[in-house]
């Protein structure tokens, strides 16, 4: 299930619509308004779609994911119109038999959103200023796709069990 | 050919409007679009090497071909999320 909203997303439900008897793995990504961006203060967010657009490329993403893991169910809603500080701005869930398959697939999701499908965010600074978050198009720490490989955990220490 | 674009974010404000309308010569491509587009809207002079160009639901190049049926849209890089 894939659209854009003016309403709150409700994640639970979300979430219990991916949930299925072929699945032992449900991930849930929620994107929040967040307050501080590099120092500075954000009172909300508007958030603006190019809407028969996004809903197509997000149509592409649930497809590729699905080519690349085997996934059971994908829901993904992004919320457009104006939010306020910790509102939920995305959700993304997806199913699969087992969580490596999930971890990735949602990671897969979110991250290629952010860079392909058209859906704009307006910050609207604490100054009272306003203004249009628009990637320099080069990849960066906050914008890029991050390539998916197996968790190495031959350095991961893990707590000893008690005894 | 008449060819209207639908503009979106930092684009549609330097623009002050959701859609503009161009005179493209027949054959054009999505580059002589974006020429006519900088030509005719200065203020999207500081955007111009940024924007994208969708024809349809698809993103596309500058070779991609224009009709006057297209549905072309044009705006800065996404920040969705």
């Amino acid at each position: 299930m894939i659209h854009l909203t003016h309403d709150q997303i409700d994640y639970a439900a979300l979430t219990e619509s991916v949930r299925s008897h072929d699945s032992g793995a449900v991930v849930l990504f929620l994107g929040t308004v967040r307050e501080l961006t590099s120092g500075r203060r954000t009172v909300a967010l508007d958030y603006d779609a190019y809407g028969p657009m996004a809903e197509a490329k997000l149509q592409d993403l649930e497809a590729e994911a699905r080519r690349r893991w085997p996934v059971d169910q994908v829901a993904i809603v992004h919320r457009i119109g104006h939010l306020e500080l910790g509102d939920v701005s995305v959700a993304v869930a997806v199913s699969c038999p087992h969580r490596h398959d999930a971890f990735e697939a949602a990671r897969f999701l979110i991250d290629t959103l952010k860079v392909t499908v058209p859906i704009w965010k307006k910050e609207n600074w604490s100054d009272g200023t306003t203004e249009w978050v628009h990637p320099d198009g080069a990849p960066t720490a906050e914008n890029k796709v991050a390539p998916v490989r197996p968790l190495d955990l031959r350095n991961v220490s893990l707590p000893a069990a008690p005894k | 050919m008449k060819i209207e674009v639908r503009l979106f974010a930092r684009a549609r404000d330097a623009v002050g409007a959701e859609r503009v309308t161009l005179e493209l010569p027949a054959e054009a491509r999505v580059g002589d679009l974006r020429a006519a587009l900088a030509a005719d809207y200065p203020k999207l002079a500081p955007l111009a090497h940024t924007l994208l160009v969708a024809v349809g639901t698809e993103y596309a190049d500058d070779r991609s071909a224009v009709s006057p049926d297209s549905e072309i849209a044009c705006f800065p890089p996404v920040s969705g999320g």
